[in-house]
């Protein structure tokens, strides 16, 4: 008896939209792929709160580590390595053209002797001047400050970069920044063109003709060109400015498809009873006909939000996105570009892996989306 | 044909004033006054006035359009802010390495990917089409960033097997030398998803009527794929093609930048670092200009391929 109720109900689906979601829901369900994503995204969602709440990664900019200090699986660096840094430093080549070379071969000569103190002779190959002072510093303040600097770990799980902040922090910091700005730049731009889209297409005559210049400037420019453009206008940064940035020139996609909806259902009779009986243009366009539209919006919010990210990134990297003391992987990267040179790999790999996580569950997520709403695919 | 080409140019005026319109609103009235940007941090309000007189933002708003206006039609962008090059020179001279990129990408990119989306599309359905779409997906969601630092480390750096940067004045040298690495990482992020642009569009056409004739007439699969079925979904990879070069142009930027060639995105970001308005302007202008123009072009081309489509 249910079963058949239940297939009955199937079959008058595409008419009504609860039947629609409902039916979404089903499939995503059964589909394995989607549910995976799905608590992938989900996961990140969480740490996201918790970080936002304080709970994890308060202290992302801290010194806790000693600069570059590996991940733990790699162990601590040996001391071996540290000598042969030393000695590579005793080597040091005699510049002729160098203001200082007196004062190296000297501390050379020194190092040679055994007479220089080997403890404060530091990366560079040369004695820190400020060793003695420090020293008399650290007993003035009863051992507080030396006893900061051993405190720093050897390793950390995921490596720490040039200042000793932890990597793992700061990769969930910079996730916190990419997706908030990810899902509020996407909400701003659905937003913007399921409503200039709406006005557009159930309306039409020359109020559709104004929007649909609008759109035309718009898609005419290059969207990064445009994003960039913003970018070099508008003085001051912060995660308000790239919202903004994304939101606003992210509309255009939107508003064809929303429009193009509207303009079907416009004419529909549900429409026209409903304007028979006087119902208001406002109810008419947001009550009546939403509904049926705003699987397209959803979908659209879940396409750009992995658009954004990505381009929030892009943006951070160059520094026209977040402000300086606000990490993003974008940020991060730009970091990890010149720690590459030096064979710090890990920034690199930690920023990159979970965006490319993330970035992965979320498409994949909205594909399944997408076809779960298609009225088409029964 | 003529009629139309003038046509479709006469609907672009209005478009393209617009364009005029929102570049003049962002940089003459949201990006303030020019003149403190120019005069940098020690300046006095007599430095300020002579600049502000100099660049006419003194005068009302409908001059300022009507000079920016001039600007366009003469080509004539005056200076720029930070170099003191003229802006035409400017882009001029970066027009060329962009080019000496984008075209051997955008052909190498559109053959190799019709040939993949015609081989995945011939197993579609299969583990193999769903595997290739996975690493598709996955491919995609690697930023940029990460495949141009780490394909610059391993095979420039340490590999050495390209140059780690650099540009010559010598075209050849130019394209077998420096812009080897940068079109292989483009050719890397572009071919996933254009892959799978390109497969939707040829599965769109397999279960066409005209394709089941074909078969049932005795045509080979491979030839119902390489010749029926391409040349209709040629028409949607046109139109992605035509309408996705002006935007490579400005896309490209990020490897430009890293690979130190000294072409049109590159130019975008360095004026953007340092507000020089007047070059973002130009650029602005002309690429707009150029989308419009491959549009048409690309209509026209639709003609050439499908003697079915009537031009309006």
């Amino acid at each position: 008896m249910l079963g058949t109720l239940i297939k009955r109900k199937e079959e008058s689906k595409p008419s009504s939209s609860t039947g629609l979601w409902k039916l979404a829901m089903r499939r995503l369900k059964a589909d394995r792929i989607a549910m995976i994503s799905l608590f992938v995204v989900l996961c990140y969602f969480v740490v996201l709160v918790l970080s936002m709440t304080g709970l994890v990664a308060s202290n992302w900019n801290k010194e806790v580590a000693e600069s570059y200090a590996p991940p733990t699986f790699m162990g601590a660096p040996q001391e071996a390595a540290k000598k042969v840094e030393t000695t590579a430093a005793q080597a040091l080549p005699e510049n002729p053209v160098d203001p200082l070379k007196d004062v190296i071969a000297e501390l050379n000569a020194e190092i040679a002797a055994g007479k220089g103190e080997s403890s404060a002779i530091d990366y560079y190959g040369v004695v820190d001047p400020l060793a003695e002072d420090m020293k008399a510093i650290d007993q003035q303040l009863g051992g507080h400050l030396l006893d900061q600097q051993s405190e720093l770990k050897q390793t950390l799980p995921f490596g720490a970069d040039k200042w000793g902040q932890d990597v793992l922090q700061k990769t969930i910091k910079g996730a916190e920044t990419s997706i908030i700005v990810g899902v509020v730049a996407a909400l701003l731009a659905v937003v913007i063109g399921t409503i200039l889209g709406a006005i557009s297409g159930y309306f039409g005559g020359w109020v559709d003709d104004i929007l649909n210049w609008f759109y035309n400037i718009f898609t005419s420019i290059p969207y990064l060109l445009l994003v960039l453009a913003i970018a070099a206008v508008l003085q001051q940064k912060g995660i308000m400015s790239i919202v903004l940035i994304l939101g606003l020139t992210g509309w255009t996609g939107v508003y064809r498809l929303i429009r193009a909806e509207y303009m079907k259902h416009t004419s529909r009779e549900y429409v026209l009873a409903a304007k028979a009986i006087g119902v208001s243009h406002f109810r008419r366009i947001f009550v009546h006909i939403f509904p049926n539209v705003s699987h397209i919006a959803l979908v659209q919010i879940s396409i750009l939000v992995v658009a954004f990210i990505k381009s929030e990134v892009i943006l951070s990297f160059l520094g026209f996105g977040v402000p300086v003391g606000v990490v993003s992987w974008g940020s991060m990267l730009n970091e990890a570009q010149s720690e590459l040179i030096l064979g710090k790999w890990w920034q690199l790999i930690a920023a990159s892996v979970a965006m490319a996580i993330l970035v992965t569950a979320f498409s994949m997520f909205t594909d399944a989306l997408r076809d779960a709403l298609d009225p088409k695919i029964k | 044909m003529l009629a139309y080409i003038i046509r479709r140019i006469w609907q672009m005026i209005p478009t393209m004033l617009g364009v005029v319109l929102l570049i003049f609103f962002l940089f003459n009235w949201v990006g303030g006054d020019p003149a403190y940007i120019l005069a940098g941090k020690m300046s006095n309000p007599e430095q300020i006035e002579n600049i502000r007189q100099q660049l006419g933002v003194d005068q009302p708003y409908y001059v300022q359009l009507w000079i920016f206006i001039k600007q366009i039609l003469t080509f004539d962008y005056g200076l720029s802010w930070s170099t003191g090059e003229s802006v035409s020179d400017i882009i001029l001279t970066r027009l060329g390495p962009s080019l000496t990129i984008l075209i051997p990408l955008t052909i190498l990119q559109t053959i190799i990917s019709i040939g993949l989306a015609l081989a995945v599309a011939s197993v579609r359905g299969s583990l193999t089409d769903r595997m290739i779409m996975m690493l598709c997906t996955i491919g995609m969601s690697i930023s940029i960033l990460v495949y141009i630092i780490v394909f610059q480390y391993v095979f420039a750096y340490q590999l050495s097997w390209f140059p780690v940067q650099g540009w010559s004045d010598n075209f050849g040298e130019n394209l077998f030398k420096y812009a080897l690495l940068p079109i292989l990482i483009m050719l890397v992020v572009s071919i996933a998803p254009t892959l799978r642009l390109y497969r939707s569009f040829v599965l769109d056409e397999v279960n066409q009527d005209y394709v089941r004739t074909a078969r049932a007439k005795g045509v080979g699969e491979s030839r119902i794929l390489g010749v029926h079925v391409l040349r209709n979904a040629s028409i949607p990879i046109i139109t992605d093609v035509m309408s996705s070069l002006p935007a490579l142009l400005i896309g490209a930027f990020l490897i430009e930048r890293f690979f130190g060639i000294p072409g049109i995105g590159r130019e975008v970001i360095i004026a953007v670092e340092r507000s020089d308005f007047p070059v973002i302007k130009a650029i602005t202008v002309y690429v707009a200009a150029a989308t419009m123009i491959f549009n048409l072009l690309a209509d026209l081309i639709y003609k050439i391929v499908d003697p079915r489509v009537q031009l309006k």
